[in-house]
């Protein structure tokens, strides 16, 4: 997994691009525009934004899911064709194969590496341990709980080693407080060997806990990044107590300042729409 | 509702209903008999009947006729309908162009190609498996083409992501995944494997179920007739046994249906 790195280039560089969707009545509809990010190599970017803004559409555009309609896609400094390779995806909807145990969710993401079945099991049963799903292995994803789920699919991402990690709402569908523990996992298993991370999601909160750098996207259609502010918070951090520190409420206040005005927008607009 | 309770009040149907049977046929009322045995037999009789056939050994041949066509039958009704499944969900082309053909064919009732098989392939076996290929065929197809095209985009994408190529792929989302419908139709396609055999059997050939049926009905053999329903009952409640056993055995990964506590 390890391609040529050139030492200056971002881990992901989105420039100037454009997406947008031709929709049954065969008009377009312009989700993101004019879009220019830089994620440096070990750093964690949270994206936030008003809900249906195109912020999992410009995920998509850097795991190469989806082809922008403009501008470049560039994975440390080489243009992406195709699917990205040197990223891992976490998804906010269910991604497990339901058909296979826990162990063998984690074990097929090392077969297209070429890892041997035996040892891709062996490496499995000890990324399962890191999510803290020891004597879980053999259970189905339907006899996991949500966030189980979860901690799964963040080892079938992990255990790759990917250089970058990209996650769409990976916490949304869960409660507050695994949340929280899935926050405080995520940022364990990141710090061990810091990835770049783009991660998007509502919840400006997690989003400030989380990363070095918390972007805000406009509300769509049309989308395009309104504010970009570092979080300049110690780390190691703990989810649930970085929250009381009076750093985080001045950082959450000045962001929520420009946020806060999209959220209405897009909420003006989905009141209006049929 | 307790299993045992429950049991009990199905076999009291069964009774109830084999004991009307009885009266009607045996027991004079009002001077008369209300059932004529010589058309509707009486239960002794069928039982009996089918005790004779069974110690005698000539009807399980027949039945092992009868099963060995349902089993080609559904063998090669599945293995085509897979491959066709697949082949139609994953070249969209492909489908749009057989698309009304597939419907036109299916439309087709099946009973009226026995002749035309039976001309085909002669009265041996083979006409029946063709006739239960035809039933069967389409009930996999429909649902293996279904799967396919109905993948969690979810989980074909964290697939993908996750670097696996067109075989990958292929072995780990797409088969699973047509697995699953082709096992939630399996009880039918089983069911109308054995449906063309019988009926295969019925038109025309020299052993199997159907057969035994059909002589024993051009000789106004009621009993006969009845006796070779009860065993043909008896051999789809058992065949069906062993299709859940497979699919329990096969789908452990899926939830249990939710059922409802009284």
């Amino acid at each position: 997994m390890t391609g040529s790195r050139d030492a200056g280039a971002p881990a992901v560089e989105l420039a100037g691009i454009a997406i947008a969707f031709t929709l049954s009545d065969r008009s377009t509809y312009r989700a993101v525009q004019g879009i220019d990010l830089q994620v440096a190599p070990g750093e964690f970017v949270a994206i936030v934004g008003p809900t249906g803004c195109g912020k999992s559409t410009l995920l998509n555009a850097a795991a190469g899911l989806l082809q922008p309609s403009a501008g470049a896609v560039r994975i440390f400094g080489t243009q992406l064709a195709g699917l990205n390779r040197r990223a891992g995806y976490l998804f906010q909807q269910d991604a497990l194969m339901p058909w296979k145990t826990a162990l063998d969710n984690v074990a097929v993401a090392l077969e297209p590496a070429g890892v041997g079945r035996g040892e891709a099991r062996t490496r499995a049963r000890d990324w399962l341990g890191r999510v803290g799903l020891r004597g879980f292995a053999d259970r189905y994803p339907h006899m996991l709980s949500g966030g189980q789920r979860k901690r799964v699919a963040l080892a079938q991402m992990l255990i790759r080693d990917p250089e970058i990690l990209l996650m769409d709402e990976p916490f949304g569908p869960l409660d507050a407080q695994t949340r929280q523990i899935m926050g405080n996992l995520l940022l364990d298993l990141w710090a061990a060997d810091r990835k770049a991370v783009l991660f998007v999601t509502h919840d400006l909160e997690e989003a400030i806990a989380l990363a070095d750098r918390v972007i805000v996207m406009s509300a769509g259609p049309a989308a395009g990044l309104v504010g970009d502010y570092p979080v300049p918070l110690a780390r190691p951090r703990d989810i649930a107590e970085i929250r009381l520190d009076p750093e985080f409420h001045a950082i959450h206040r000045s962001i929520w300042g420009s946020l806060r005005a999209e959220v209405q927008r897009a909420y003006v607009q989905g009141e209006a729409a049929p | 509702m307790n299993r045992a309770v429950l049991l009990a009040l199905q076999f009291l149907v069964a009774l109830a209903f084999l004991v009307l049977w009885h009266v009607l046929t045996t027991v004079p009322i009002g001077g008369r008999k209300l059932l004529d045995p010589f058309f509707f037999s009486t239960p002794l009789d069928v039982l009996a009947r089918t005790w004779k056939d069974l110690a005698g050994g000539e009807l399980w041949r027949h039945l092992g006729i009868t099963l060995l066509e349902t089993v080609l039958a559904f063998a090669t009704g599945a293995t085509g309908g897979i491959l066709l499944g697949f082949a139609f969900a994953r070249r969209a082309m492909l489908a749009a162009v057989f698309d009304p053909y597939v419907k036109a064919a299916n439309a087709l009732p099946r009973v009226v190609l026995a002749p035309i098989f039976a001309l085909w392939f002669g009265l041996g076996i083979w006409s029946k498996v063709a006739l239960g290929f035809t039933l069967v065929f389409f009930i996999v197809f429909f649902n293996v083409y279904q799967g396919v095209r109905e993948v969690s985009p979810t989980v074909l994408a964290n697939a993908r992501m996750l670097g696996m190529n067109e075989r990958q792929l292929m072995r780990h989302v797409y088969w699973p995944a047509a697995l699953t419908w082709m096992f939630s139709s399996l009880h039918t396609s089983v069911g109308f494997a054995l449906v063309g055999a019988v009926v295969g059997e019925y038109l025309g050939s020299a052993g199997g179920l159907g057969y035994k049926i059909q002589q024993a009905e051009s000789v106004f053999d009621v009993t006969g007739v009845f006796s070779g329903m009860l065993v043909l009952t008896v051999f789809v409640i058992l065949l069906d046994a062993v299709v859940t056993a497979i699919e329990k055995r096969l789908l452990v990964w899926r939830p249990a249906p939710v059922t409802a506590t009284s």
